[in-house]
């Protein structure tokens, strides 16, 4: 018969109508699948009652396939056909991928996401993502004793739009329904602040095997706050195992190595750091292929000094997710630990001494997002308890706008936004009788729109012919619970509208999201007077369309002398415009200024002249008070 | 007439109530619905009905409305484990067939 859990007064399902929800933790070195039971969340084991799936997938040729510990062992022997660490190439090109040439597989580069060659066939990186999280629901499915209504799966705070729907696309192949994706931190603060009723100000440090995240969170009566995210999307366990990798070859002198030695190393140089957390020695020996022997010793000082730049690379990070959020390394309250990484002592010893507290680690940081990811998804599929009404404020990593005329970035919804948020902003025509408006989304924090990441392109068609800059465009941006974007644009007057959801942008030009920061940190001041130059070529662009337009219309009224003054003026802006002095540009924009400024009163008496011809006081003023409603709609 | 726990249900639920911070005893009963007539109800008990009815196994507190009590008279409500699957079990006397899955049952 089934086996019955405890449930919240009142609240016994129907039979057959139990809501089964999990919580995945879809992570580069490791995955785990946790689901709430009696109320309480738990990982959910394997047969032999192993929490940790690794992420690893071993290809067969007859099509068949291996996921965890059984491929993991196959790693050594065909390091080809044996995929590990794929979420680092979720929703990227080849040229996005940190040191791929390090990896022993068989590109394909794909426009969009890259390919791997294996004996099982050509897979795409969502493909073998798909094949774990398979496994996760199969062991998730065997265990609660029923089909799934749907998961929480997380995602680092940092994937941005085209590597959040490639997790996704995996779900789905894997025939899971994703109630939501929820940032680790995010999931791993659920985990923390709900159980043990922390309020305050909290930093998450999660070094996983891939990723680093840090997060500044405030919690406060079971509601918790975003305040601020940072980190590095190519830093993590992995990165320290390279390092005694390295150490390895540099101590035992060994020559360049085979596929298959490299692989065996490396492992070895895991199994070290892993050993080095308890103890302060660890003996490392392999016999390679090439006969070679090696048998080393390497020292908690070594490994200590060797890594040591790695750790710093986390310190950065935090510092600046401080700044982002505005506060002092005093002001926070606890420091919590997540992922296996964060058991070496030197990480540890490193984070308490910036914080100038000892680190939060009562629960497992291995298993710390899964559990919050399971609390979740228990809520979100409906299995809610009594006194279970917390909200979830999550927010974007990068800064979303648009393209404006002159290449520069409007800035719509800034980054560290709580989502889901919904911003518009209105825009008009440049150009007389412009029909139509093409809208650029970019994501990034610098100033001009080729330093940004572009997402996405669309064009609003249809607008009716007007004079430039009396069209109304409303464009808005909305980004849901999941972090993926969607943008419309409107023309207020006549109703005409166009919009775009953010697909997977697959393979773009820009990689890393970290250095995109740093990037628009080290040229602030450089950004801001090119914003400031292109401004003025803009200004002056509009000011000469503006003024030869005016001018085809109403040349007449000028003497051929006022016009041969007013053509020299515009022909020196024209000129200055393609300089690159920004003084030069507003002087002659005020030169053709003033020079136009009596040409423009006399327009101006002409068409009111021309208005007012012929009519009444009153039929003026009803048509005032018209437009004065409008303004209100 | 008496309903027991197995002790190593009455740990787990002793552990459930003390990860739950509150909470008074643990009520089982049965409801008619399902495919087999009447189903099972396990919840926590913050408050006691006025026809409830008190038993205590391994020092955890049982509650069973009155209506319910002939139902689960004899049940003994068991921890067990198969294959990836835990959870409670009852093993009820009173049963003389069930659906496929055991959540409802005919007496």
């Amino acid at each position: 018969m089934a086996l019955l859990q405890i449930v919240e007064p009142g609240e016994s399902a129907a039979p057959h109508q139990h809501k089964l929800a999990v919580g995945i933790d879809l992570g580069t070195t490791n995955s785990l699948v946790a689901t709430v039971r009696s109320g309480l969340a738990v990982v959910i084991s394997d047969e032999l009652g192993r929490p940790l799936l690794p992420s690893v997938v071993a290809y067969h040729a007859d099509g068949s396939y291996e996921v965890g510990y059984e491929a993991q062992v196959r790693q050594t022997l065909d390091p080809r056909n044996v995929i590990a660490s794929v979420k680092r190439l979720m929703g990227r090109g080849l040229k996005d991928i940190v040191n791929h040439e390090a990896m022993p597989y068989d590109f394909d580069d794909v426009p969009g996401m890259v390919r791997l060659h294996t004996t099982g066939g050509v897979k795409s990186p969502v493909a073998v993502s798909a094949d774990i999280l398979r496994t996760l629901r199969e062991r998730a499915e065997a265990s609660l004793g029923g089909a799934l209504v749907g998961a929480v799966i997380t995602v680092p705070a940092y994937f941005d739009d085209s590597q959040r729907q490639a997790t996704k696309d995996a779900a789905r192949l894997a025939g899971l329904t994703v109630l939501r994706l929820l940032n680790e931190p995010t999931a791993a603060a659920i985990a923390y602040g709900l159980d043990n009723g922390a309020e305050g100000i909290y930093a998450v440090y999660d070094l996983g095997g891939g990723t680093f995240d840090i997060s500044i969170l405030k919690l406060s009566k079971g509601v918790f706050e975003v305040l601020a995210t940072g980190g590095d999307s190519s830093l993590g366990g992995d990165d320290f195992d390279q390092r005694i990798f390295c150490w390895i070859l540099e101590a035992a002198k060994l020559k360049p190595l085979s596929i298959e030695d490299a692989s065996l190393l490396l492992t070895r140089a895991r199994e070290a750091k892993e050993y080095l957390t308890l103890h302060g020695v660890a003996p490392i020996s392999a016999r390679l292929n090439s006969g070679e022997v090696v048998d080393l010793k390497l020292t908690t000082e070594i490994f200590t000094e060797i890594s040591q730049t790695l750790v710093a690379k986390t310190i950065q990070p935090v510092k600046k997710a401080l700044r982002d959020a505005g506060l002092s390394v005093s002001e926070v309250k606890g420091v919590v630990m997540v992922g296996g990484a964060t058991r070496m002592p030197q990480v540890q010893h490193a984070v308490g001494e910036f914080f100038r507290q000892e680190p939060l680690n009562n629960l497992d940081p291995d298993k710390v997002v899964a559990l919050g990811a399971a609390k979740q998804a228990n809520l979100l599929a409906g299995n809610r308890a009594a006194d279970d009404d917390w909200l979830l404020l999550d927010v974007i990593p990068l800064t979303l706008g648009l393209e404006t005329m002159g290449g520069l970035v409007e800035k719509i919804i800034p980054r560290n936004s709580t989502i889901p948020v919904a911003r518009a902003q209105e825009f008009t025509t440049f150009r007389d009788g412009q029909t139509a408006l093409a809208v650029h989304i970019v994501q990034g924090e610098r100033e001009l729109v080729s330093d940004c990441r572009s997402l996405a392109r669309f064009e609003l068609r249809g607008i009716p012919p007007m004079v430039a800059g009396s069209a109304r465009i409303r464009v808005t941006f909305q980004v849901d619970a999941d972090g993926l974007l969607a943008v419309s644009a409107r023309e207020l007057t006549s109703g005409v509208e166009a919009k775009i959801s953010v697909k997977p942008s697959y393979g773009l030009t820009d990689g890393e999201i970290a250095s995109m920061l740093k990037d628009s940190m080290a040229h602030t001041k450089d950004d801001a007077q090119r914003r400031a130059l292109k401004e003025a070529q803009v200004d002056a662009q509009r000011l000469i369309e503006a003024v030869q337009s005016a001018l085809k219309s109403d040349s007449d009224l000028l003497s051929a002398e006022q016009l041969a003054r007013v053509e020299a003026a515009i022909a020196a802006l024209q000129a200055s415009a393609l300089g690159d002095s920004r003084r030069q540009i507003t002087q002659a924009i005020d030169d053709l200024e003033a020079k136009t400024r009596d040409f423009a009163a006399q327009r101006m008496d002409k068409s009111i002249r021309r208005a007012f011809a012929g009519k009444r006081i009153d039929a003026l003023e009803g048509a005032a008070s018209a437009a004065g409603v409008g303004e209100h709609r | 007439m008496a309903v027991t726990l197995s002790e190593k249900a009455a740990k787990h639920v002793a552990n459930y109530m003390v990860k739950r911070g509150k909470g008074i005893g643990l009520r089982l009963g049965v409801r008619t619905s399902g495919c087999s007539g009447v189903a099972y109800k396990l919840e926590f008990v913050d408050v006691a009905a006025p026809d409830d009815i008190e038993f205590v196994s391994h020092g955890v507190k049982v509650l069973i409305d009155a209506k319910s009590l002939p139902y689960l008279d004899g049940t003994e409500l068991d921890y067990a484990r198969e294959g990836l699957s835990e959870g409670f079990k009852f093993n009820n006397p009173n049963v003389k067939d069930a659906c496929g899955c055991g959540e409802s049952f005919n007496v």
